[in-house]
């Protein structure tokens, strides 16, 4: 979003809103709360970026996962395979798949948390 | 009979109502066990929802597919681990901060209107209905195969526990049971393996497929069910008893559909199409069932119900481990399985058919049988009372004042179409009915859930549109395969796994209608975004 207008606004509505309550509510949580423009733009901030990590695992796991139906239909001899004595797709579909969707999930959580802890600091962050 | 089976199975069942008696004492009304369940740590309740989550399909249908089909059907189990995932990526959090207990709760509160509600309200139903199908089917399967009493005796027996259980409250959903039925069922699989393995160990490891096809072990006896052809040369009537000797080939039967050699093995016996319907249908379909949903609520806020979800994707991948290689060993040890069709018993009948007929075989023959116990009781307790609460506040309209009574009459209204069904559909594998509840689940609920969460855009006419179109599709389709006649193999595909279709279907319907609704956009849509995506820590 545009940097530009933000400070002005921001200034006037925390002036207005914040001694009237409880003289503590700090500006930007004033904005989410009371759905002004840049509250909006915080919050459509936050769902962009967590949507676009989930997005961007899910395309891990479509190429990860997702091609080996058409792996194995384009190329036959991958299926004959052998790792230890079982056929390679027996490993990974009985074996490997599970703690490689373990490990996707597993990162998603560390940096949904982290966006949200980026969102709260920004929220947060005293205007001096 | 199994002298250990009557112990173990009553000593399930009084375990499940210690530890659920044990739990009451501190939770007496709803409200109180949802707060109570709010100082429980991500790793009970993750435990409670992987309990509830692995049903009879995943405790025995896997393994029999996995016996009957091979390497193909492995999509199976990795589809019902991943559905987590994606749910984890697209759902969890701001599922939870919605506050939505139901999914008629989330249309509710994301675009405030009734007829969204009662639409919901039915697929609820359907899928709910769809989903405890299969569960009464295991049920008949395991008594029929364990006592060798009739079929619908058995789905009969443990629908009506389970009815009385929910509607007396016998076993209120209590974190605590479901998290020991999780363990119950892991345990249940796991050390029977570890036994399994050694013998097939100290057997020479014998090949899972040998070049000259499949033998008998040992010396078996065979009664022949329905008129056949074996080997496509020698007819054979329904009551003929049939003996094989050890070491002698396993004939292929005409009427039951079993893959051997490579075509098991190897992948690409499945078409292209059907893999990736089955993988979308099984990815997308978990966000969209009714007892998954619930248990969310119990988490204390949204970062925890993402660590709860993450566990739970670790426990339940751990716990499909297993039922493949039952699957695989059953090639070895119970061959005549792939003669009767009757592969959703490999788990049942795999430790004494490998171990022998000796105390270390029977011991773990029953302690399997008690893990199927679990997985009917814990999956469709789950189940019932999920559906029974939508009947309760939707359709019988009670309110929050509503009577004990009314809850009763609802569980034995969510109890009867199932039963019924369950008593006339006995010959499908239990997985693919399960199969095919998740398509309707991802075909309705997947893109309500997945465009209200984080698109602002969404009206309330798209999303009845697509549910309608979509979801309505995939019912179709479903209805269809369960009760309609055979269809030509050319249409059966399309019909039979339809998740690859409806998805994109329901997902276009929803976004082109709610553009052409622009104007129907909830005003308060800004608001909603804000409590579904924006930490706890900052509201105030």
């Amino acid at each position: 979003m545009a940097a530009d207008p933000s400070p002005r606004s921001r200034t006037r509505v925390v002036l207005a809103d914040a001694a009237a309550r409880r003289g503590t509510a700090d500006r930007a949580g004033t904005d989410l709360t009371e759905q002004t423009p840049i509250g909006e733009a915080l919050v459509k901030g936050l769902m962009r970026a967590q949507l676009a990590l989930a997005l961007r695992l899910a395309l891990v796991v479509a190429a990860g996962l997702g091609t080996l139906p058409l792996l194995f239909a384009v190329a036959p001899a991958v299926g004959g395979y052998r790792v230890f004595g079982v056929h390679l797709p027996w490993v990974l579909l009985g074996l490997l798949s599970f703690p490689f969707l373990v490990g996707v999930g597993a990162a998603y959580v560390r940096w949904a948390e982290r966006n949200e802890q980026d969102f709260a600091a920004l929220i947060r962050r005293p205007e001096r | 009979m199994n002298p250990y089976l009557a112990p173990g199975l009553i000593l399930v069942v009084l375990l499940t109502v210690a530890i659920g008696a044990y739990g009451l004492r501190f939770a007496r009304t709803t409200s109180d066990f949802l707060v109570a369940s709010r100082s429980v740590s991500p790793s009970w309740n993750a435990a409670a929802i992987s309990g509830e989550y692995l049903s009879a399909a995943s405790f025995l249908g896997v393994a029999g597919l996995v016996l009957r089909y091979g390497v193909d059907v492995l999509w199976y189990p990795v589809g019902f681990a991943a559905g987590y995932l994606a749910l984890l990526l697209f759902v969890a959090a701001p599922l939870r901060r919605s506050g939505a207990f139901t999914l008629p709760d989330f249309c509710q509160v994301r675009l405030r209107s009734r007829p969204l509600r009662r639409l919901a309200t039915a697929f609820v139903l359907f899928i709910g209905c769809l989903y405890l199908l299969p569960q009464l089917q295991g049920a008949g399967l395991t008594f029929s195969t364990l006592t060798g009493g009739s079929y619908a005796w058995g789905a009969l027996v443990v629908s009506v526990v389970v009815t009385a259980n929910v509607a007396f409250g016998g076993m209120r959903a209590i974190t605590f049971v479901q998290a020991f039925q999780y363990w119950l069922k892991l345990t249940a699989l796991a050390v029977p393996m570890i036994f399994l393995i050694l013998q097939w160990q100290s057997d020479g490891r014998p090949e899972v497929t040998p070049p000259a096809g499949a033998v008998f072990p040992v010396a078996t006896t065979v009664v022949v069910e329905q008129d056949a052809v074996l080997n496509g040369v020698r007819p054979v009537e329904a009551g003929e008893t049939l003996h094989f000797a050890a070491g002698d080939p396993v004939p292929t039967v005409s009427t039951v559909d079993a893959e051997f050699g490579d075509q098991w093995l190897l992948p690409g016996k499945t078409g292209l199409f059907a893999t990736y319907s089955l993988i979308l249908a099984t990815f997308l379909g978990t966000m969209g069932l009714p007892h998954v949903l619930v248990r969310f609520y119990t988490n204390p806020d949204g970062a925890s119900a993402r660590r709860t979800t993450l566990v739970v994707l670790a426990m339940v991948g751990l716990f499909y481990l297993l039922p493949t290689l039952y699957g695989v060993l059953g090639r070895i040890y119970t061959p005549q399985l792939l003669m009767t069709g009757n592969t959703d018993a490999v788990v049942l009948l795999l430790p004494e058919a490998a171990l022998g007929g000796g105390h270390l075989g029977r011991l773990l023959g029953a302690l399997v049988t008690a893990g199927a116990l679990a997985a009917f009781l814990s999956t469709s307790s789950g189940l019932l009372t999920s559906v029974a609460g939508v009947i309760f506040t939707d359709v019988l309209r009670s309110g929050r004042s509503g009577s004990i009574r009314d809850f009763r009459l609802a569980t034995v209204l969510a109890a009867l179409v199932p039963t019924t069904l369950a008593l006339y559909v006995s010959d499908m594998d239990v997985s693919r009915v399960v199969g095919l509840a998740f398509a309707v689940a991802a075909s309705s609920f997947c893109p309500l859930l997945v465009l209200g969460i984080w698109w602002r855009g969404l009206t309330d006419a798209g999303a009845i549109a697509g549910l309608v179109t979509g979801g309505g599709a995939a019912m179709a389709a479903v209805l269809v395969t369960v009760l309609g006649p055979p269809l030509p193999s050319s249409f059966a595909e399309f019909v039979g796994q339809p998740a690859a279709w409806t998805v994109p279907l329901a997902f276009l319907v929803m976004v082109g209608v709610s553009l052409l609704t622009g104007r129907r956009v909830p005003p308060d849509v800004g608001a909603t975004m804000l409590r579904l995506h924006a930490p706890e820590s900052l509201r105030t």
